[in-house]
């Protein structure tokens, strides 16, 4: 027989103005099965808790509800209160008359009548509550990074150093990700490389760090403490044992006019290339798609052609026969950190919702670029020496008119959200440039100039008052060419008057984008992500770098645009995320789980096609004398994140939901 | 396929030839134009910046008439027409609230089905019947499209695809063996409204279309609104008046370039109601020696 | 806004005060109703909600038996479609109530007194707005007495 306790909170005025907790605490006293029920004027407290530790021991209280707040604040004080006092924590529940109900009505009868009808609801429930117990899972203590951009770089140095193993997955040839990418850094203009090789060079040697270059994360099974992770190891061509990166192959490769996406297209490379003089690590790749061997072996041609680079090694490193190959291994925790990518104004779009921009001619005016390739621009080892040269003629652009929001804020192109970094880097732009182009004009169209961060304003005040670059807030509506100028058709919302000129360059600040295939990995991962692509976290404030499911964190630009500094405190706290879950060799989690009837269950598996996370597995189940009787369903706890969604879809009602059967969903209904 | 009419006042005075060409080319494309009794004006000029009630119900009304006379589809050439006709759909099915006041301003209950059609989609979309149908190919001929303001925009009445790129049009050009040039000012003003008011902004306006399109390569410009057709022919012997250079880019209608290339005569499309000649055009597309003078003389005649 | 204020002038005391259960997600529609309260954002004291983890979590069955059980109106709201905590859970919701509702007009409900929606964490508005408008339906359309005069009838 059921003996609940009902403990019902003012929460000082908060509850108490509106609704008469007396009057409640009386109603609830005559439930059937409540032996005990009062009202206080703040249950959280101390003294609160210590009522209910008391009326729990003198009156053996099987179960009590908390008439107070939501269940979200404070559930967890008044399970920890029960279970001091010895009472199975899942036996207590809180009913929410304050969120729910004293702060949202004004009506005190109606809104006291309310509360003791949501007060019953969870008595009723309660009276059905099983003690349940926290699963233990084991946990293996190797981390999983995928991307080895600045974010993942700095996750797995973190992990390591921390004494744990980490496997760090990157698909291009190299880590580094776009920082490599960059000349030089606000607010410091310190140069990206400079600060960022050293780091490469560490993930490289550290003993911990196991890096996967040019792979990429093929599938995933298991769940937080215990997952099995295959990544395929994209054939390289390339024997990265024997290889010892002299680059004669590169000198002998007669491809050499392949667009370097290292470059972001302005510079050429070969078709067996290494990204970058200080990639990690420096062993190249064949780009097979451009490889004239590989072309004449797709065609189907039998005589093989070409063969300079493997003529050129000396090392036979060469390896035409190389294969992708699949390698599993078993990690606890996993950080995801795949960067972005810049959206292109392109008339294609990678998203469907996503639309270019016809108005600035689909990107196909050669001397309209975007931020990125300004970098490769302006860096020391990009295609030009550092010098500023514009793409059409290589001629020194004189007026270089920069557009901030290209494609960000802008709900027609699909996109609403701010970048957050391009007011920061164009500021830059404007000053790499001024400081090499010094009787050079600098313009830029802004929407807004966003620079909130340590040092970010001053450095736009020191864009524009030291180097002279100028500010118009407007949009642009057209570019086109006149000549060999690009017209810049905009308009200056300060003065109100409508603004044309000609630049002989201009630099778009494109908007950041998760980098495709993001949706396909998170699917793989099980872990959400928002209609732009970007992962979504835990909690937007209080779980930043968790995402929903337990054991993948996130850091990085993959969960929004992020600038350096941003996207290496995510990555730490990431890292600390792992380390702090590694510190464990068991797990305890929540028992909310589903739990199949093994008499009654008939093995239609319908749970199994409808569960979200793979936990549904097959049993077979065997008479004494090793006779298959039939198959059924089991739920494996570990995977389990409880949603409910088999118990609801179960023909037979053969698998229950801990925490939440049907008989305590039904019991709350009857007593309606 | 029979569809509804609306020729619009322009069509019935100064871009005539839109509706001849039109009418002339219709059964060439199996059309059947049936022209909406007793239309009344779209209210382009003045009402929508007066009366916003009056400006929903003017079209409001010829388009229930449509409805009732059976159309599903309701053609308006004239851009402006276009404009306010679709927009009077979009704002009745945005705003639910103005069916009452709109029904009892014009006397009976406001459309709700038909669909109207600018000349420009209609042709995109019969653009595999035209290239069937192509009788004199305007091979290699490159052609200038002008959309104008109103034919994209805004984006919600726009049916000639995007708002910043259309292609509608250069769907169409193709469709008859023309190239469309790649060139700036296609959907830049032409002056449009201030035509009487501000002349010398519409010259100025006019005549960067007109000097880029020439800059382009275009032996043509091509539009679909009365008003574009008035301001870049009719005043371009004031651009070149200004620009020093020759008033000879012929400003055809798109129905009369689709007319051409069907085979049509100078005097069924209504060439010789132009101010720049299209004589030595059409000269070329025939590709005859002293073709010009003979095209040049039907021309006269017409004029 | 009309419910909010039909709140400050108490109502005759005969006149119909629907009752309405709300199944909702623990993760999006019941911390939605939270940000509600701690916005204080006025609203029909006429709901009455139920936690679940999960939209995928309801049974059709739950929202039969709350008619049953004297409900005159149902709410059942959870994440958006792509939003949901589990992943998956709302779209077996969605596609489930889709088959639901052929049955609930078969059982003799008014699919007007069934609300669905979806509320996210940060839309307190928009759960207020729901609330609202389900009451204010499902007082227009009076209380749900099929069930009870067939329990009558026998």
């Amino acid at each position: 027989m059921a003996r609940i306790g009902v403990f019902v909170c003012h929460c000082g005025e908060n509850i108490g103005r509106t609704v008469d907790c007396a009057q409640v605490a009386e109603a609830c006293g005559s439930f059937p099965g409540v032996v005990h029920s009062v009202d206080y004027k703040y249950m959280c407290s101390d003294p609160g808790q210590l009522q209910i530790k008391e009326a729990i021991k003198e009156k053996g209280l099987t179960g009590v509800v908390v008439a107070a707040c939501s269940p979200h604040m404070h559930e967890k004080t008044f399970r920890k209160a029960a279970a001091a006092a010895g009472l199975n924590p899942f036996l207590c529940e809180m009913a929410n008359i304050r969120e729910h109900c004293s702060w949202i009505h004004e009506d005190r009868a109606r809104a006291t009548a309310k509360a003791i009808d949501l007060t019953r609801f969870i008595v009723e429930k309660v009276k059905r509550n099983q003690p349940l117990v926290p699963i233990s899972i084991p946990v293996e203590r190797r981390a999983l990074v995928i991307g080895a951009g600045i974010a993942g770089i700095q996750a797995a140095l973190d992990i390591a150093d921390g004494g744990r193993e980490v496997i760090l997955v990157e698909k291009e040839p190299s880590i580094g990700g776009h920082m490599s990418q960059l000349s030089e850094t606000f607010p410091t203009l310190d140069c990206s490389q400079c600060i960022l090789t050293p780091r490469m060079v560490e993930a490289f040697q550290h003993p911990r760090i196991k890096l996967m270059t040019y792979s990429e994360v093929e599938s995933l099974e298991g769940y937080i403490g215990n997952f099995a992770v295959t990544i395929r190891k994209k054939a390289r061509s390339v024997d990265d044992e024997l290889c010892n990166g002299c680059g004669d192959c590169q000198s002998a490769c007669p491809v050499k006019k392949i667009p370097s996406e290292f470059d972001a297209g302005l510079g050429k490379r070969t078709a067996i290339y290494v990204p970058f003089p200080q990639a990690v690590p420096n062993i190249p790749v064949i780009d097979r798609e451009r490889c004239t061997r590989f072309k004449a072996m797709r065609k189907g041609k039998k005589k093989e052609v070409c063969g300079r680079c493997l003529k050129a090694c000396g090392r036979e490193a060469i390896d035409f026969a190389q294969e992708d190959r699949l390698i599993t291994e078993k990690v606890g925790a996993i950080v995801f950190a795949t960067g972005y990518q810049l959206y292109s104004i392109g008339e294609e779009q990678p998203r469907e919702h996503l639309s270019g921009y016809g108005e600035y001619g689909y990107g196909e005016i050669p001397d309209v670029i975007d931020g990125m390739q300004f970098e490769r621009l302006a860096s020391a080892s990009g295609p030009t020496g550092g010098r500023i040269e514009r793409p059409s003629d290589g001629k020194e652009p004189e007026t270089v008119v920069f557009l901030q929001c290209v494609g960000s804020r802008d709900p027609q192109k699909g996109i609403d959200y701010c970048s957050k970094l391009c007011c920061m880097y164009i500021a830059k732009h404007t000053m790499l440039y001024r400081h090499k182009v010094h009787h050079g004009r600098a313009v830029v169209f802004y929407m807004d100039v966003r620079a909130g961060g340590k040092g970010y304003d001053e450095f736009v005040r020191r864009a524009v008052e030291e180097d002279g670059a100028e500010y118009v807030r407007g949009r642009v509506s057209r570019l086109y060419r006149a000549g060999d100028k690009v017209r810049v058709c905009g308009f200056d919302t300060l003065s109100g008057e409508p603004l044309e000129m000609d630049a002989d360059m201009v630099v778009m600040a494109t908007a950041i984008q998760p980098q495709p295939g993001i949706e396909s990995l998170a699917q793989k991962l099980s872990v959400s992500y928002d209609k732009s692509g970007f992962i979504n976290e835990a909690h937007p404030k209080l779980k930043p770098v968790e995402t929903n499911t337990a054991g993948i964190y996130v850091a990085g630009a993959c969960q929004a645009p992020r600038d350096i500094p941003d996207a290496v405190a995510m990555a730490s706290a990431a890292a600390s995320k792992v380390l702090g879950l590694f510190s464990n060799e068991e797990l305890e989690r929540d028992p909310c789980v589903a739990q199949v009837d093994e008499t009654t269950c008939s093995g239609c598996f319908h749970c199994e096609r409808v569960c979200p996370y793979g936990a549904v597995e097959h049993l077979e189940v065997r008479d004494r004398g090793g006779n298959l009787i039939k198959v059924i369903a089991k739920v494996n706890q570990g995977v389990c994140q409880g949603c409910g969604t088999c118990q609801a879809t179960c023909p037979s009602k053969s698998v229950e939901l801990l925490g939440f059967t049907d008989a305590q969903i039904f019991a709350a209904i009857n007593s309606l | 396929m029979k569809l509804g009419y609306f020729p619009g006042c322009s069509l019935h005075a100064t871009a005539r030839e839109f509706d001849e060409s039109l009418r002339a080319m219709a059964p060439r494309l199996d059309l059947e134009l049936d022209e909406v009794e007793d239309w009344a004006c779209c209210g382009a000029t003045s009402a929508h910046n007066t009366n916003h009630l009056l400006s929903v119900s003017l079209p409001a009304r010829t388009l229930a008439i449509s409805e009732a006379q059976g159309h599903e589809s309701l053609l308006a050439p004239c851009a402006a027409c276009y404009s306010r006709l679709a927009y009077a759909r979009h704002a009745l099915e945005a705003d639910p609230s103005l069916c009452d006041p709109v029904k009892d301003a014009i006397g009976r209950e406001p459309p709700t089905t038909v669909q109207v059609l600018s000349i420009v989609r209609l042709l995109a979309d019969l653009a595999p019947r035209i290239r069937e149908k192509v009788a004199t190919a305007l091979d290699g001929v490159q052609i200038a499209c002008y959309y104008g303001c109103l034919l994209a925009r805004p984006a919600e009445l726009n049916d000639v695809g995007s708002v910043e790129a259309p292609t509608a049009m250069e769907d169409v050009v193709k469709a008859v063996g023309a190239t469309p040039v790649v060139w700036n000012q296609r959907l830049e003003c032409c002056g449009g409204g201030f035509s009487l008011s501000r002349k010398a902004s519409v010259v100025r306006l006019s005549r960067s279309i007109v000097e880029d399109a020439r800059a382009a390569g275009a032996a043509a410009l091509v539009v679909a609104c009365p008003m574009c057709h008035l301001n870049l022919d009719f005043r371009q012997k004031a651009i070149a008046r200004r620009s020093g250079e020759r008033a000879d880019m012929p400003v055809f209608f798109l129905t009369q370039l689709v007319g051409l290339a069907l085979g049509m005569s100078a005097t069924e499309l209504g060439l010789g109601r132009h101010y720049v000649s299209t004589a030595d055009f059409v000269a070329r597309l025939s590709g005859q020696e002293g073709a010009a003078e003979s095209a040049s003389e039907e021309i006269k005649e017409v004029g | 806004m009309s419910e909010a204020t039909a709140t400050r002038t108490p109502p005759a005391v005969d006149a119909f005060e629907p009752k309405i259960i709300a199944f909702v997600c623990n993760w999006c529609t019941y911390t939605g109703a939270d940000l509600a309260g701690t916005s204080r954002l006025q609203m029909a004291p006429n709901v009455r909600i139920i936690r679940l983890p999960c939209t995928g979590r309801i049974d059709p069955l739950f929202i039969v038996k709350a008619f049953e059980r004297g409900a005159d109106g149902v709410i059942v709201s959870g994440c958006h479609p792509g939003d949901c905590h589990y992943t998956a859970g709302n779209f077996h919701a969605r596609r489930r109530f889709a088959v639901a509702r052929e049955i609930m007009g078969f059982l003799g409900i008014d699919l007007d007194r069934v609300t669905f929606s979806w509320v996210s964490a940060s839309e307190g508005g928009k759960w207020s707005e729901v609330v609202n408008e389900t009451t204010a339906r499902v007082r227009k359309l009076g209380p749900f007495n099929t069930y009870r005069d067939l329990v009558a009838g026998s």
